[in-house]
């Protein structure tokens, strides 16, 4: 897995002077300074999850927050997904905040009942009288060896479900932002978090501040076409975009950040702005999320504004295999977007 | 039979007769509405079973909860719901429980800690245990009554909830009315323990079983585990044996059991045994009994009148409730 991350991006969106005091973390530390100053802030807020307490959580996010915060808030549970997602839809329904951490989103479809049936639709079913404040933080994604069961970007599944919000940081910056918002929300937001970028660094703002759910992040700005990226992607895509403005091309590139809701906005402005469309996400294509955000483009009034055919790049249609050269193959890499943003550069208007 | 009775002050003994009557009378005007095809869908009644759902409801406090299940109605009616806005959510009218968007599966309350009946079995199980973990995380002393059936007991929902209630000593007592069928499957079939209350050992936890059929029973098991819930001791599993006289559903045509069968639990009625023990404690009268029994009747009707007479959801309203 090669990701060169350009440091500097990540507090451009918000153009807020305040935030240029930052300090480098890692996305990881940024998801944990997030969880710390919520359960700081708001006692009903609390952690559960399987090797969270002791063991940190398998990739070390919540490392020593059962010291400071005690067993009563960061509960490490058994080997039982299913009871992990239902016990935090009971517990936010009587009053508690929780954010219960899945080890992998893979092991996310043992608790589909409880998220999908219970947890996203008891508030509609319930005549709107309910509200079920629940953050669920997983890990998605390939790079790190772990083959079929540990590797998926199973985003789209949630993203088709009503009552969910869907959220996939791709900087330290936005991870932090965003897990405040998530926290702050009185709904079930599935936080997706990509397990290769836990180790990146970035810049992320001193102060305390959110990034609300539902804002596009426009993480580059360029004329001739638009990467939209999801999660990892969105690093690759910045990347390819460095390499494109070597030849004179000025890529746009935006990280949805949200999927439900989607900031169709931003992403139709840029594509009627460059009219060439390149989505990039690392979940196979067929049902991917990238067909709604096309779809989405082609129905609206971008749609006369396009100069070429929307291109979508995802993952090939298999499992995540293990050795590493073909875990790199199953996914987009840099070189892929690369070539496909050439390709699509090449194509003509009719 | 009379000292089971001494326990309890007469006006208990009454409400809980009361309750009984009128689940019976709700879900039998529930039939008939389905019969006439004046309700759509489907719904499941629990006639026979009301010995269980009152006997174990009337331990709780006004404040606690419960989670039930498909078959929920007299779990809805013992914990004081008000059968016109039941009879409005089966109606699918704006001024039914959940405006109409939940229907028979859906009814809840969340502010009187009624949390819903449940479509998926077992699924009210793993949220059962959230509120019990959420009660002793802010050191309140209310308790969850998490009811489910002898079908849910096979469900892996059910292994991870009582174990996680387990080792967390969490204030909730599981309820498992047995009504001896999952739909069709009878219990016999569908697990090698004679009772599901054994199971409560693999859990190292309190189980036993009782007469779901009758309500005094019923209430003095559960009051034992509440209590023991309520003073943080844990969990415990009870099971009530009882059966239900109707179908699974409307579609239901019996082949799975006999006339002879149903007849004969028939004879062992939770509410005509209830009637008879009090009246051989002197506590009522023949004619009292009737008199409640026509008071039930006559409230489920006015439910029903309440119903015919709300308004449909405004279709301008569809979207709505999804998100907070």
């Amino acid at each position: 897995m090669t990701i060169s991350q350009p440091q500097s991006r990540d507090f451009r969106e918000t153009g807020d002077a305040n935030q240029i005091a930052g300090q480098h973390m890692t996305y990881g530390e940024a998801i944990r300074r997030a969880l710390r100053e919520e359960m700081l802030n708001d006692p009903r807020v609390f952690l559960m999850g399987e090797d969270i307490g002791i063991y940190g959580g398998a990739f070390g996010v919540t490392k020593g927050l059962l010291e400071e915060f005690g067993e009563e808030r960061v509960r490490d549970t058994p080997i039982s997904e299913q009871v992990i997602a239902g016990c935090a839809i009971g517990a936010a329904l009587s009053g508690m905040r929780p954010v219960a951490e899945f080890q992998f989103s893979d092991f996310m479809t043992l608790a589909m009942d409880q998220i999908v049936n219970q947890g996203a639709k008891l508030r509609f079913m319930f005549g709107g009288k309910a509200q079920v404040p629940v953050v669920f933080r997983a890990p998605l994604g390939s790079g790190a060896g772990l083959a079929a069961q540990h590797s998926q970007s199973l985003e789209a599944w949630f993203a088709h479900v009503p009552g969910l919000k869907v959220v996939l940081p791709s900087t330290p910056a936005d991870a932090y932002g965003l897990l405040r918002a998530a926290i702050h929300e009185p709904n079930i937001v599935i936080f997706l978090e990509h397990k290769a970028l836990y180790s990146q660094q970035g810049m992320v703002p001193v102060r305390a501040y959110e990034t609300p759910l539902g804002k596009a992040a426009v993480m580059r700005e360029g004329k001739h076409l638009t990467i939209i990226a999801l999660s990892i992607m969105a690093q690759r895509a910045l990347a390819v975009a460095e390499r494109l403005a070597q030849e004179g091309v000025e890529a746009e590139v935006i990280d949805p950040r949200t999927l439900r809701p989607l900031d169709e906005e931003t992403i139709v402005a840029s594509a009627r702005k460059t009219g060439r469309v390149l989505i990039v996400h690392e979940a196979v294509l067929t049902g991917g999320f990238g067909g709604e955000i096309a779809a989405r483009i082609a129905a609206s009034e971008a749609f006369y504004y396009l100069d070429a055919p929307i291109m979508r790049l995802g993952g090939a249609e298999i499992p995540i295999p293990y050795q590493m050269e073909l875990e790199k193959r199953a996914t987009p890499r840099e070189e892929d977007i690369f070539r496909a943003a050439h390709l699509l550069l090449q194509q003509k208007p009719a | 039979m009379s000292e089971q009775l001494s326990g309890l002050p007469l006006s208990r003994l009454l409400s809980m007769l009361r309750a009984m009557y009128r689940i019976r009378a709700f879900e039998e005007k529930v039939d008939e509405l389905f019969m006439r095809g004046e309700m759509h869908g489907t719904t499941h009644l629990s006639i026979g079973q009301e010995g269980t759902a009152v006997g174990a409801i009337s331990t709780l406090r006004n404040d606690d909860f419960i989670t039930s299940t498909h078959r929920g109605h007299g779990h809805c009616i013992a914990k004081g719901a008000d059968i016109a806005l039941m009879m409005a959510e089966l109606l699918g009218k704006e001024t039914g429980y959940c405006r109409g968007r939940g229907g028979s599966m859906h009814i809840a309350d969340v502010e009187t800690g009624n949390l819903g009946a449940n479509g998926i079995v077992a699924g009210g199980m793993p949220i059962a245990t959230g509120v019990a973990l959420s009660m002793k995380m802010q050191r309140s002393d209310r308790i969850c009554l998490c009811i489910f059936g002898d079908g849910a007991a096979n469900e892996g929902a059910f292994h991870e909830s009582i174990n996680l209630a387990a080792v967390w000593d969490l204030p909730v007592v599981f309820l498992c009315e047995n009504n001896q069928y999952g739909m069709s499957m009878a219990t016999r079939r569908a697990m090698r323990n004679e009772t599901v209350a054994q199971r409560a050992a693999g859990y190292g936890i309190p189980g036993e079983r009782v007469d779901g059929n009758n309500v005094l029973a019923v209430y003095a098991a559960v009051s034992v585990a509440v209590q023991r819930a309520r003073d943080g001791q844990g969990p415990s599993l009870i099971e009530s044996l009882t059966y239900r006289y109707k179908g699974h559903a409307k579609s239901d045509q019996n082949l799975y059991r006999t006339r002879d069968e149903i007849r004969e639990w028939q004879k062992r009625d939770p509410i005509q045994y209830f009637v008879n023990l009090l009246i051989a404690g002197g506590k009522l009268d023949q004619a009292g009994a009737k008199q409640e029994e026509a008071a039930a009747y006559a409230a489920v009707e006015e439910a029903y009148q309440f119903a015919l007479g709300s308004a449909d959801p405004d279709p301008e309203t569809l979207l709505e409730g999804v998100y907070a």
